[in-house]
């Protein structure tokens, strides 16, 4: 019997050409609506616009009047569009004594913030250095025993650290809450810095070394231009985190100094008079715009960081 | 001290990392212009002797001494060495040209000196065009080139590199393994060379240190290594495939193991014949010859082809005797095939004899 493969080579042949151009060819064709992304972007849609919810209220009734407040529409947009709360809530809102709104605060939490965030990035990229690259005796117990102050509850050191400053004599002033933060600032920053340079390689600073650059010189000219990402992400976690403190801002300074965030409770929460709930909500964006921003600008140049730090090829 | 045909010379080093005795009393004495290769696998200390004798590790005891000048306390930078390292170590942030510079500016030079030197350097290294560009426009090659360029600027009487070719394709391995060759006699500087890759050793070296933890085996030229390996670990270092070892006992001139009975007549004992010993026989597979050559040969063996390799040049073959393998390696021109009966011969001249104990050469 004679076997029909070989019989049919050649039309096979000619049928394999065919087939080979009316089968799949090219990319496989995506179908944009399938179950999963309908549930997939429909779950994240949703959940997304529960979050945006508050902050959408927030700017909305921040925008209005109060008589259109009282009315209760909470959901509404404003029919009337006034900045009228946002320049209360920055020049005029009273706290206390002080009747000239959130602008003070916040040039506290500047005055507060950018030492700070200043004084501990560069003493912990510099201990961080120090640990990774020029193990010195005892390193590792130092290092163990920095890192064990994150896991201390801030309560336990707070009236100790009242006591150093009165000592200090500078308990009520910005100094005093600077040093306070740059300290608290220090275990998860060193940490943060060290396991960075470690991940760098280790022959570029042995190169460096060869070539006779010492400790500053290669902190300075090799590892800090290689380290834009890591300042990029200490500085996101040191602005976030100390402007947006509270407890060391109401314990360590007067309140004259307050810090925004101490005086939006402030206004927030005075007692006496009309709850003006459009300032309270312009007071409380204003005070979070800083944080925003800081996220908003650094994201950027987080990726550029990124990018520009690679080392192999 | 200032016996200037040594350029570097170690003495008694010793290093620990905590309770590990990384080197144990190593001596070694390396001439001016030689080129020394510090053969040995991962973990036997060979990169830790680079960095001990580069500075960048405190040793334990014993000193260092670079140019008649002891500089076991001395920094990287004053001990006038210069290194290069398997991962280039560019500066990424600095160009060429700032990479070649930035040790110059250190030590304080002057800024015409500085061009001078680096002008000279790119120039020796054939790396002008690049000397603007930042290391990540570069490929492997480019980038160990200035590596390389980097110690040539320093005018240094020793080079150090480990490892160089490692993080390079096969390809441009043999290039640059060529170039090295090529600048040393260019140079006549003083080289240690740290490498895990054989044929790197054998082609650069002028003398070869093999290390195994943290002990130079054998220390000698290429042809030396080859051809009387001092112990057994060298002997199966060397040469790839891997010298044949037939376990056995040595009776005068008898030599008796898996492959039967055999003379030994001629073979150049290191001293005096020993009586009757456990052995270990070696034999390299391209001093294996095969087929009509065999018969020739005082020592013949029949076997079975079992595996084959054809390299193009060389074919491999795996064979069998009795139950005992061994590899022969063959002209490339030669057709075997799995199951063929091949005719094998050696002389006596060519093997090896190692003590079975203690796996000194006999």
């Amino acid at each position: 019997m004679a076997n029909p493969a070989t019989l049919n080579t050649a039309a096979a042949s000619i049928d394999a050409v065919g087939g080979m151009l009316d089968g799949p060819q090219g990319p496989k064709p995506r179908k944009r609506f399938t179950r999963n992304n309908i549930i997939i972007y429909g779950t994240l849609i949703v959940v997304a616009l529960y979050y945006l919810l508050p902050l959408y209220v927030m700017v909305v009734t921040s925008l209005k009047g109060m008589p259109e407040i009282r009315m209760g529409n909470i959901f509404a947009p404003p029919v009337e569009i006034t900045f009228e709360p946002w320049v209360k809530a920055w020049s005029e809102a009273c706290t206390g004594l002080n009747c000239d709104g959130l602008s003070r605060g916040f040039w506290n939490s500047v005055q507060i913030t950018v030492p700070s965030v200043v004084l501990s990035i560069a003493i912990a990229s510099v201990n961080g250095y120090a640990l990774a690259n020029w193990r010195f005796k005892g390193a590792d117990l130092f290092f163990a025993i920095l890192i064990f102050g994150a896991f201390i509850p801030y309560q336990v050191m707070l009236y100790p650290l009242v006591i150093i400053l009165r000592e200090l004599g500078l308990y009520g002033s910005l100094t005093g809450l600077v040093i306070v933060h740059s300290i608290f600032g220090m275990p998860i920053l060193t940490l943060l810095f060290r396991n960075y340079f470690t991940s760098l390689p280790e022959e570029l600073f042995k190169a460096a070394r060869v070539d006779g650059a010492g400790f500053w010189q290669i902190y300075f000219q090799i590892m800090l231009p290689m380290s834009l990402p890591i300042f990029v992400v200490a500085m996101i976690l040191q602005v976030t985190g100390i402007w947006n403190d509270f407890l060391f801002g109401v314990i360590y300074t007067k309140p004259d100094l307050y810090p925004m965030t101490v005086q939006l409770n402030n206004i927030v929460n005075s007692v006496q008079g009309v709850k003006e709930y459009n300032v309270n909500m312009a007071a409380t964006l204003l005070t979070g715009l800083v944080p925003l921003i800081i996220y908003f600008v650094s994201g950027k140049l987080f990726v550029r960081g990124i990018a520009a730090g690679a080392v192999k090829g | 001290m200032n016996d200037l045909t040594h350029s570097v010379e170690i003495k008694n080093l010793d290093l620990y990392f905590g309770a590990v005795r990384v080197l144990q009393d190593l001596n070694l004495t390396i001439g001016k212009g030689e080129f020394l290769v510090l053969l040995g696998s991962s973990g036997c200390g060979k990169s830790t002797l680079l960095n001990c004798i580069a500075g960048l590790l405190d040793v334990t005891a014993g000193q260092i001494h670079i140019n008649g000048k002891n500089v076991t306390w001395a920094e990287p930078s004053e001990r006038g060495i210069g290194m290069v390292f398997q991962s280039y170590a560019l500066y990424p942030q600095m160009t060429v040209e700032g990479n070649l510079s930035f040790g110059l500016k250190n030590a304080g030079l002057p800024k015409d000196e500085i061009a001078k030197r680096v002008a000279r350097a790119a120039e020796v290294l054939q790396i002008e065009p690049l000397l603007k560009r930042k290391p990540a426009a570069l490929s492997g090659g480019q980038r160990q080139r200035v590596a390389i360029g980097r110690a040539l600027v320093r005018d240094v009487e020793v080079f150090l590199f480990d490892e160089p070719l490692s993080n390079l394709d096969a390809k441009l391995r043999a290039d640059l393994r060529v170039e090295i060759k090529q600048l040393h006699q260019q140079l006549g500087n003083t080289m240690i060379y740290v490498t895990h890759d054989q044929i790197e050793a054998m082609t650069l070296a002028d003398r070869i240190a093999i290390m195994k933890g943290g002990l130079i085996q054998q220390l000698a030229s290429p042809d030396e290594i080859y051809n009387r390996p001092r112990n057994r670990y060298v002997a199966e270092f060397i040469g790839s495939p891997t010298m044949n070892m037939i376990e056995g006992a040595l009776a005068g001139t008898m030599f008796s193991g898996a492959l039967g009975e055999m003379s030994v007549e001629g073979y150049p004992f290191d001293g005096d014949a020993p009586d009757a010993t456990p052995a270990v026989l070696g034999i390299r597979p391209e001093h294996i010859a095969s087929g009509s050559a065999a018969e020739t040969m005082p020592i013949r063996l029949d076997s079975t082809v079992d595996l084959v390799e054809p390299l193009g040049s060389d074919t491999l073959a795996r064979v069998t005797v009795g139950d005992s393998r061994l590899w022969v390696r063959m002209d490339g021109q030669i057709s075997v095939h799995h199951g063929d009966p091949l005719p094998l011969g050696f002389e006596p001249a060519r093997i090896h004899l190692f003590d079975k104990a203690t796996e000194e050469r006999l």
